[in-house]
């Protein structure tokens, strides 16, 4: 190693230092401990126990734990998808040079930035049985709507719903990424005939596949993660029979509520697993259909 | 071709404009709501846009409200003898026949139903309203005025209940929490600029022997979820007696975030080699270089850093559930849900009046940093 050398890697390492510390402190500490407490007995009161798989063995046979699997994987089989579907149809009516451009962005970007739990009670009086405004609605149209949070088969299709409102995120990634694409695509395939779905199907679409790919991976990290809005739109144990007991709801209720730290950490665990698991199915399905304009 | 061309423009604006009804909708109606007395949150079809009611009852025309719109007929009845001579009430149609009226009538802690003599006042069909009088003050002790009026005899104004702000404000302790709030958005900004504006620096403008692979793990750590790190995170807390505080909330910006520093990163590279190597050779240090070529061209960046903090440490509400436990320490997000679960839910006009307050200076600041603020999220699925 030159002077030169040690020299620049002192002062690389003096710059990162706060991160290493961070990273340390905050990620790699907690994520090592909690897998220890995975396998042990643990309540933060009392030192940890090491018990062995017995937590994991337990969960396979803990109804709730699947009840709450089956919830978040529902939640996330239709917010994820049709949220993008939404954000992608959004950003396409955007991106056609249309005037007043800036104006729409902005009006479909702002529910995404209504804290959480003012958008959770905003929908609840939205979604309220007696007085809800959107009952109001569907009764025009004839409909006899139900009492969406209070019904067992309405509350989960009711998030689903909300979550479409705060889509702004992936609606502006989108744009961004439908304006990078060379207007000199379109030309050519508009004189190779191509219309307006021909152009998003075969240019649009391949031309943005990295942004798509990116959205579906921060939707999957985030859809699993869901908690506050059950936690506070359907009190009590996860809404009218467990039906919005949400993966991160029932795990935090098992840590916080009864203090079963080392249950929980099992839980955590296993989340971490799909939540990884379904990133690389993402990006493995997708590497023959995402084009890289940078790579060979 | 070219009228085609104007025809898909209008119907691109046609579905965008639906949209945007569609997107703006809930918070027109949370305002609408806030601004609102609470009989008129309970109505059915929903009233729109607040309003006050006047009306003329004992030959006075006075403020009224809307207490409830009769579902069958009724009557009010004055009664002609007895010990209650002259009272009038406000008895279904089917409780009166043959000049007798059934009244209840306190005996007491009883309510009991009697028949007293009376004579028809005014015949209220179904559909119209009991109005009764209303005052600014909810605490009024005299003797309020009520009659039965039909839809026409109501003029009505628009009327904003502003006041419902200032009466919010007996109940939730806006200061004290938008004071927590502050705090923990404040200081979080100011650690995230520092931290990550120095830790992105290591990772790109010095080149050191396994840099990248660190920079790989760092990354990596985006795709741990929070669950994964909270428990042992609250044990260390509660270990340093921090549970309570708020410092769980702001000390951990002060040793970088693993988005930011990839944010900023990014941004670094960008800056051709040129000039730092232009500083060294006048003799500046790694440090100096950071200073004064480094951060005076990256406000931008930073300003999204900050930025995204800001409104990051605003919206939280699981790490405030968490580490939070007396009142006196409870952010607006925490305090709201506080609220809102102590009440049982039903004094919507408060509500909403609790959740404007949170989004309003959200918004307000969205609007003046917009450019920064889009081009920073685009940026961050765009640039890998």
């Amino acid at each position: 190693m030159t002077k030169g050398e040690r020299r620049n890697l002192r002062n690389g390492l003096l710059f990162v230092s706060p991160w290493i510390f961070g990273i340390g402190f905050f990620i790699l500490y907690p994520v090592l401990s909690s897998l220890y407490h995975s396998f042990c007995d643990y309540s933060v009161l009392e030192p940890p126990v090491f018990i062995g798989l017995t937590n994991y063995t337990d969960l396979a046979r803990d109804a709730v734990f699947w009840k709450s699997l089956w919830n978040t994987f529902f939640y996330a089989f239709f917010a994820i998808p049709l949220g993008l579907l939404i954000a992608l149809t959004l950003a396409l009516l955007l991106n056609t040079k249309i005037r007043g451009l800036a104006a729409y962005r902005t009006i479909f970007f702002l529910p995404s930035l209504v804290p959480i739990v003012a958008m959770a009670m905003l929908w609840m009086w939205i979604f309220n049985g007696q007085y809800g405004v959107l009952n109001y609605f569907l009764s025009l149209l004839g409909i006899r709507a139900p009492a969406w949070l209070m019904n067992v088969h309405w509350s989960k299709p009711a998030l689903i719903i909300m979550s479409f409102w705060a889509i702004g995120y992936s609606m502006v990634i989108f744009l961004a990424g439908l304006q990078d694409v060379p207007v000199s695509l379109y030309e050519s395939a508009e004189i190779d005939g191509a219309n307006f779905l021909q152009k998003i199907r075969h240019v649009t679409i391949p031309m943005i596949s990295p942004v798509i790919l990116f959205n579906v991976i921060m939707g999957i990290i985030f859809t699993f993660q869901i908690f506050a809005r059950p936690y506070i739109m359907t009190p009590g144990p996860g809404g009218p029979a467990r039906s919005t007991t949400f993966y991160t709801l029932y795990l935090f209720q098992t840590a916080f509520e009864d203090l079963r730290m080392g249950y929980a950490s099992a839980m955590a665990w296993i989340l971490f697993l799909i939540i990884l698991g379904l990133t690389l199915l993402a990006i493995r399905s997708s590497r023959n259909r995402v084009y890289y304009a940078g790579a060979r | 071709m070219k009228q085609s061309k104007g025809l898909a423009k209008l119907v691109v604006h046609l579905v965008l404009l639906c949209g945007s009804v569609t997107f703006l909708f809930p918070l027109l109606w949370m305002i609408s709501t806030s601004l609102k007395p609470i009989e008129q949150t309970m109505v059915m079809p929903p009233q729109w846009i607040p309003k006050a009611y006047y009306a003329v009852v004992d030959g006075e025309r006075i403020r009224v409200k809307k207490l409830f719109q009769l579902d069958r007929p009724f009557l009010i009845v004055r009664v002609t003898e007895g010990e209650r001579k002259g009272e009038n009430h406000f008895i279904p149609a089917e409780d009166y026949s043959d000049g007798q009226a059934a009244i209840e009538e306190r005996v007491s802690d009883r309510v009991e139903r009697i028949k007293v003599p009376a004579a028809i006042v005014k015949e209220a069909p179904e559909g119209w309203w009991y109005v009764v009088q209303k005052f600014e003050k909810q605490y009024a002790t005299e003797k309020l005025k009520w009659d039965c009026k039909a839809e026409e005899e109501i003029e009505s104004k628009v009327h904003l209940y502003f006041n419902n702000y200032s009466e919010a404000l007996e109940y939730i302790p806006f200061f004290t929490y938008a004071k927590n709030t502050l705090i923990i958005c404040i200081l979080g900004v100011l650690g995230a600029v520092l931290a990550n504006s120095i830790v992105a620096y290591g990772f790109s403008r010095i080149e050191w022997k396994g840099r990248d692979l660190f920079f790989i793990l760092t990354l990596a750590t985006m795709m741990i979820p929070f669950p994964v790190t909270m428990i042992p995170l609250f044990a260390t807390f509660r270990r340093l007696g921090w549970i309570g505080t708020l410092k769980p909330l702001w000390v951990p910006a002060f040793f970088g975030h693993a988005f930011n520093i990839f944010l900023l990163r990014q941004f670094y590279l960008t800056i051709p080699r040129d000039l730092s190597d232009a500083a060294r050779i006048d003799g500046c240090s790694e440090f100096a270089i950071f200073r004064r070529v480094i951060l005076p061209l990256s406000t931008k960046a930073l300003a999204v850093v900050a930025l995204f903090h800001f409104i990051y440490a605003w919206n939280n509400f699981m790490g405030p559930l968490l580490y939070l436990t007396r009142q006196k320490t409870f952010t607006l997000s925490l305090g709201l849900q506080f609220y809102q679960s102590q009440q049982g839910g039903s004094e919507w006009h408060y509500l909403m009046v609790a959740s404007t307050v949170v989004v309003i200076p959200i918004v307000i600041l969205f609007f003046f940093t917009q450019k920064t603020f889009i081009q920073g999220i685009a940026t961050t699925g765009t640039k890998e």
